[in-house]
C-alpha cells in the first residue's frame, strides 16, 4: 500500500514538475561565435536607400533652380535700381 | 526660346515623374536586388555631368583662344551644372554602395578620380567667384583640365581593379532594364539642357548689368 502511494506521489511529481522545468528560460550565452557576414534578418533594407537617392536628385535639382531664380531676381532688382538712377544723371 | 521653354520644362518634369514607375517595373538584379535600382539615376547623373563637362571644355577652349564672352558664359554655366550632377552621382553612389558593398565609400581608383573631378569643377566655380580679374581664363583652363580627366573616370574600372561595376554593364543591359535606363538618361539630358538655358540666361543678364554699371559710372 505504501509503495503504491509512493509511486503515485512520484509520478505526480514528475508529471507536474515537467511543465515547470519546461517554462524555465533558455540557458544564457556562454561564448560569442564570430561570423563573416551579417545574418539575413539584420541586413540593411534597400528601400530607404533607394528612396533617399531619388529624393536627393529632386532636391538637388530644385535647390539649384531656386538658386538661379534668386540670383536672377537680384540682377533684375539691381537693373531696375540702376535704370531709375540713370535719367537723373 | 521662351516659346519652347515652358513645354520643355513640363516635359522634363513629366519624364522625371514617370521614371520611378518604369524603374519599379524593371526586373531586380540577381545579386544586388532592390538597391541596384539606384543605378537608373546614379549612372545618368554621371552621363549628364560628363556632357556638361564636354560643353564646358569646348566653350572654355573657344573662350581661351578667341576670347568670346558668349563661350565664357556657356563655360561658366556648364561648370556649375557639372558640379550639381556630380553631387547627385556622389550622393547616390554611396547609398548604393552601402547596401551592395557594405561600405559607404571605398578609396579605389574609380571613386577617387570621380571625387577629384567633382573637386576640380568646384574649384572652377570658386575661381570665378573669388578669383578677381582674369579668373575667367583661369576657370576656362581648369575646365579644359577637367575635360581631360573624364576619360580616366570612365575607363578607371577597365584599367584598374576596383569593386565598382564595369562599363560593360550598360551596353549589355537586357531590354527590360535598358528601357527604363535610357528613359532616365533622356530625362537627365533634358534637365541638363533646361538648367543650361536658365544658367546661360542668368549670365547674360549679369553681363547686361555689368555693362549698365559701366555706362552709369561713365
Amino acid at each position: 500500500m505504501s509503495l503504491r502511494r509512493f509511486l503515485i506521489a512520484l509520478t505526480s511529481f514528475v508529471l507536474l514538475s515537467a511543465p515547470a522545468f519546461a517554462l524555465q528560460p533558455p540557458k544564457g550565452q556562454s561564448e560569442f561565435v564570430p561570423v563573416d557576414s551579417v545574418p539575413l534578418t539584420d541586413q540593411l533594407p534597400a528601400a530607404p536607400l533607394l528612396i533617399t537617392a531619388y529624393a536627393f536628385v529632386w532636391i538637388a535639382a530644385m535647390v539649384y533652380v531656386w538658386s538661379i531664380w534668386r540670383r536672377m531676381n537680384k540682377v533684375e532688382a539691381d537693373m531696375r535700381v540702376l535704370a531709375q538712377k540713370m535719367p537723373h544723371r | 526660346m521662351r516659346k519652347v521653354f515652358g513645354p520643355f520644362c513640363a516635359l522634363t518634369g513629366l519624364m522625371f515623374a514617370c521614371a520611378p514607375f518604369l524603374i519599379a517595373r524593371a526586373p531586380y538584379e540577381s545579386t544586388m536586388g532592390l538597391v541596384q535600382k539606384i543605378f537608373y539615376f546614379h549612372v545618368p547623373s554621371w552621363f549628364a555631368m560628363f556632357t556638361a563637362i564636354g560643353i564646358c571644355g569646348v566653350a572654355s577652349l573657344v573662350h581661351l583662344f578667341r576670347t568670346s564672352p558668349r563661350a565664357d558664359r556657356i563655360s561658366e554655366a556648364a561648370a556649375e551644372i557639372a558640379v550639381v550632377f556630380g553631387l547627385m552621382g556622389l550622393v547616390t553612389g554611396p547609398l548604393w554602395g552601402r547596401k551592395a558593398w557594405g561600405v559607404w565609400w571605398q578609396w579605389d581608383a574609380k571613386l577617387t578620380i570621380a571625387l577629384l573631378l567633382e573637386m576640380t569643377f568646384i574649384s572652377s566655380v570658386l575661381v570665378r567667384k573669388y578669383g578677381g580679374p582674369g579668373s575667367d581664363k583661369l576657370a576656362s583652363a581648369v575646365g579644359i583640365f577637367g575635360l581631360a580627366v573624364v576619360p580616366f573616370v570612365y575607363e578607371a574600372v577597365n584599367i584598374w581593379r576596383t569593386i565598382h561595376p564595369l562599363t560593360s554593364v550598360v551596353p549589355n543591359l537586357p531590354a527590360t532594364m535598358g528601357l527604363p535606363f535610357w528613359f532616365s538618361v533622356a530625362a537627365y539630358m533634358m534637365l541638363l539642357a533646361l538648367l543650361l538655358m536658365l544658367r546661360v540666361n542668368l549670365g547674360k543678364r549679369q553681363a547686361a548689368l555689368d555693362e549698365l554699371y559701366l555706362v552709369y559710372e561713365d
